[in-house]
């Protein structure tokens, strides 16, 4: 562990993504203790360029309200949904991929029928749809979310599961009377973990990207205020009010980044032949 | 054509162009919008607005209605009542053919009504008081009344009983006839073409009977799916007319100012479009009406029309639109309180149980609008949950009542009897339907005031009856209303006469000229 940190710490792309993450997740979690007042109110005049007032720092969107909060509120949708659907899609993902590995054969041959029939629908389409059927709520984005994302997890984990099936610790394991159970929670997942690691870290910055892309479309949480939905309601105003778009569109840009660069951290870090050529 | 000629004449003489000025020049394309994309243009199947806006140049009703909502002859030239006010006599007009070349006549009068009655609801409506129709010869239709109805006369625009051709639709399957593909009418114009999802294009009937008319050659209604596309469509040329509604409001104060941009607020004085949300008024905390007058005092309609519809419009005082018949403004009045909307909320022993909001799914003005108001109900304690749908699934729930409170907007129809009773009278509630008393109010003594006031005979009788049922109904709230609606055209200044009735655009086109 002290050795994973330490070769994370010395990736830049790795610091710089956990340093922008840990702002975020600092800004979700603390800034609406700061901004007691809802997101929706109308607090000002609508239109309002930013640096005019320093109650509103970064403006005012077509009804007045304050765009500085919408995106401090929407800090918390958007990593929320990124967080939660990237954690549904491994639990889904993670024992299919496992099991289609492990046991190879029928097992594998119908698990993997039933993921690529996810994989050959183009996802956010798929994801509109659900969405759409479903009724936009936090429940339905993360869960359609979800249910597009988790095939590339399954697939990577039976890649993974299907080389370290032929290893002698696991075929020792095999001969010893382990059950299957055992085997693969305790010998062969905590092996196949680093690929997976990494890829979450990229899913959490996609799905972030999903819900956003779904708001903007007007599928969003009409209860929450999210990044997406801030782009896509000022995007018919950009001429007027550039700043109502600009914004939340930077917020979701900049966390998508460092998303994705505590990717390239976590495999520089986790991947033994990268870290060892770095020493 | 000899006249297009004379006018080259005279243009190549060198008379200066003001000698010319107020007469129409005849020739030109015009491109307007249309939005969304009409389901069908047969107007008698269906009456969407855009389905209206297109076919209303294509079919004609019997009359038109100027901006007073004065009937002025179109198909018929001219009416006359009987002493007792229930026999209408028409006279038709002579030599007019449909689009085949077929001659019009009182048959075609008897067969339109006749399906109406099946395939409209409206004008079955408007055609509840006719006991029978006649036609003593081929130029004259007589309606006897089994009461006198007093907005008869305000029943006949094309919007509320296109004439249909009769022996193309005459014993046919009339969901299937080919013909509603390809729309026959009367009118100004012919339908020559549609491509779904870009344009639908009408083309000048040269066998028009008002000599000359109509001006222009052609007319596209381009199909343009995305709000800011439309402006910008205007802002490049590729369109001429904007028709109200084809715009977002905030980008209406940007293209009035454009150059050669003329904007009018008028052509919508029959239908006078009125927004409120149904109140659910059979369940839950909506159904004490102190709850329902406290959602009137808590939401800013001021605020509502300044920012969301940027100043165009009127705040709303009751269930009559101004330019309506009999209204009046001596009613409770409902300014912005949250403090009183709380007392009331209070009184009523709400206890923050949830309240459905079901916004309009027609674009951005009304998805603002929607967070506006659950912004106001919030701030004096309402727990509002926004329940997001597209149009079909809103109509759906507002259907089933399965909302609490719903936006909506519906016309008017010059008069209380025609556009505003069916909203409130008992006999109007049924489900499934998205417009008549969809809120489940319940007041023996509206039903009997608006059944009244349709069948009284003189002007003052009726005044005072419908004064009476709108007092009553402003201190009930069974619905909030919320604004009169202006939707205002937006044209280049060389499209002359457009809007010159009270139902504007929908049959404009007979009068409009292009000034070169």
């Amino acid at each position: 562990m002290k050795q994973f940190w330490k070769s994370m710490l010395k990736s830049p792309s790795g610091v710089i993504g956990l340093v922008i993450l840990l702002l975020a997740i600092g800004v979700a979690v603390f800034g609406p203790m700061l901004f007691p007042n809802s997101p929706w109110r109308m607090v000002q005049r609508p239109f309002l360029p930013p640096f005019t007032l320093s109650t509103v720092p970064l403006g005012t969107d077509a009804l007045g309200r304050d765009v500085f909060a919408g995106m401090i509120f929407g800090a918390r949708v958007s990593l929320l949904v990124g967080l939660v659907s990237t954690l549904v899609a491994l639990v889904v993902g993670v024992p299919i991929g496992a099991m289609a590995g492990y046991f190879g054969g029928k097992v594998d041959d119908a698990l993997m029928r039933f993921t690529e029939f996810f994989q050959t629908i183009p996802s956010f389409a798929l994801a509109i749809v659900l969405v759409a059927i479903l009724q936009p709520s936090i429940y339905s984005i993360v869960a359609s979310i979800a249910v597009v994302s988790w095939p590339p997890v399954a697939r990577l984990v039976r890649g993974e599961v299907l080389s370290l099936r032929t290893r002698e610790y696991v075929q020792a394991a095999v001969v010893t009377g382990q059950s299957n159970a055992w085997i693969i929670l305790r010998e062969i997942l905590p092996n196949a973990l680093s690929p997976v690691i990494v890829l979450a870290s990229l899913m959490v910055a996609t799905a972030i990207l999903l819900e956003s892309s779904l708001s903007f479309l007007g599928l969003g949480d009409p209860n929450l205020i999210s990044w997406g939905y801030m782009v896509g309601a000022g995007r018919t105003v950009i001429r007027q009010a550039w700043w109502i778009t600009v914004f939340p569109g930077i917020a979701i840009l900049i966390s998508v980044l460092g998303l994705n660069l505590i990717g390239e951290g976590l495999n520089d870090a986790l991947n033994p032949r990268l870290s060892r050529e770095g020493r | 054509m000899p006249k297009r000629v004379l006018l080259g004449l005279l243009l190549a003489c060198g008379l200066t162009a003001s000698a010319l000025a107020q007469e129409p020049k005849t020739g030109g394309v015009i491109n307007a919008v249309i939005q969304p994309e009409p389901p069908g243009l047969m107007l008698a199947m269906v009456q969407n607005g855009p389905v209206q806006m297109v076919a209303g140049n294509i079919f004609e009703g019997l009359l038109r209605y100027s901006p007073k909502l004065e009937p002025q002859p179109e198909l018929a030239e001219s009416w006359s009542v009987s002493e007792d006010a229930k026999t209408y006599t028409f006279k038709l007009r002579k030599g007019v053919t449909w689009h085949d070349g077929k001659p019009f006549t009182a048959a075609d009068v008897l067969f339109s009504v006749e399906m109406l009655k099946q395939t409209h609801a409206r004008a079955r409506n408007n055609l509840a008081q006719v006991d029978k129709i006649e036609a003593p010869d081929d130029y004259t239709v007589v309606f006897t009344l089994k009461q006198p109805f007093g907005p008869f006369l305000g029943i006949f625009e094309v919007g509320s009983m296109p004439m249909v051709p009769k022996h193309l639709y005459e014993g046919t399957d009339w969901k299937t006839n080919p013909y509603n593909n390809a729309p026959v009418g009367t009118g100004p114009f012919m339908f020559k073409e549609w491509q779904k999802g870009s344009f639908i294009r009408l083309v000048k009937n040269p066998n028009y009977y008002e000599k000359g008319k109509p001006y222009i050659d052609e007319i596209y209604w381009q199909i343009i799916p995305d709000a800011a596309a439309r402006s910008v469509a205007y802002e490049t040329g590729k369109v001429d007319v904007l028709p109200g509604g084809s715009v977002e409001n905030f980008d209406v104060p940007r293209l009035s100012k454009l150059k050669d941009t003329c904007v009018t607020g008028a052509g919508w004085e029959f239908f006078s479009p009125l927004a409120w949300l149904w109140l659910n008024n059979r369940q839950g905390p909506l159904a004490d009406k102190r709850v329902r007058q406290a959602i009137m005092y808590a939401i800013d309609r001021d605020f509502a029309k300044d920012v969301i519809w940027n100043g165009l419009g009127k705040v709303a005082t009751g269930p009559s639109a101004s330019s309506i018949k009999y209204y009046t403004a001596d009613v409770p009045k409902y300014p912005y309180d949250p403090a009183k909307a709380k007392a009331l909320l209070k009184e009523a022993g709400y206890k923050g149980e949830k309240i459905r909001l079901l916004p309009l799914a027609y674009g951005e003005t009304w998805q603002r609008w929607g967070e506006a108001v659950k912004q106001n109900l919030q701030d004096v304690g309402m727990n509002i949950e926004t329940i997001a749908t597209d149009v079909a699934g809103g109509n759906q729930k507002i259907g089933d009542w399965d909302y609490d409170i719903a936006f909506t907007y519906l016309y008017q129809y010059g008069d209380p009897a025609l556009g505003v009773g069916r909203n409130y009278v008992s006999s109007a509630i049924a489900k499934g339907q998205v417009f008549n008393n969809v809120e489940g109010y319940s007041n023996p003594e509206i039903d009997k005031l608006f059944a009244d006031g349709a069948v009284a005979t003189s002007d003052s009788k009726r005044e005072e009856i419908y004064e009476k049922a709108q007092k009553i109904l402003v201190e009930d709230v069974p619905v909030a209303w919320m604004l009169e609606l202006q939707f205002p055209t937006i044209m280049r200044c060389k499209v002359k006469n457009l809007i010159t009735t009270g139902i504007g655009v929908n049959d404009g086109f007979k009068d409009a000229w292009l000034d070169k």
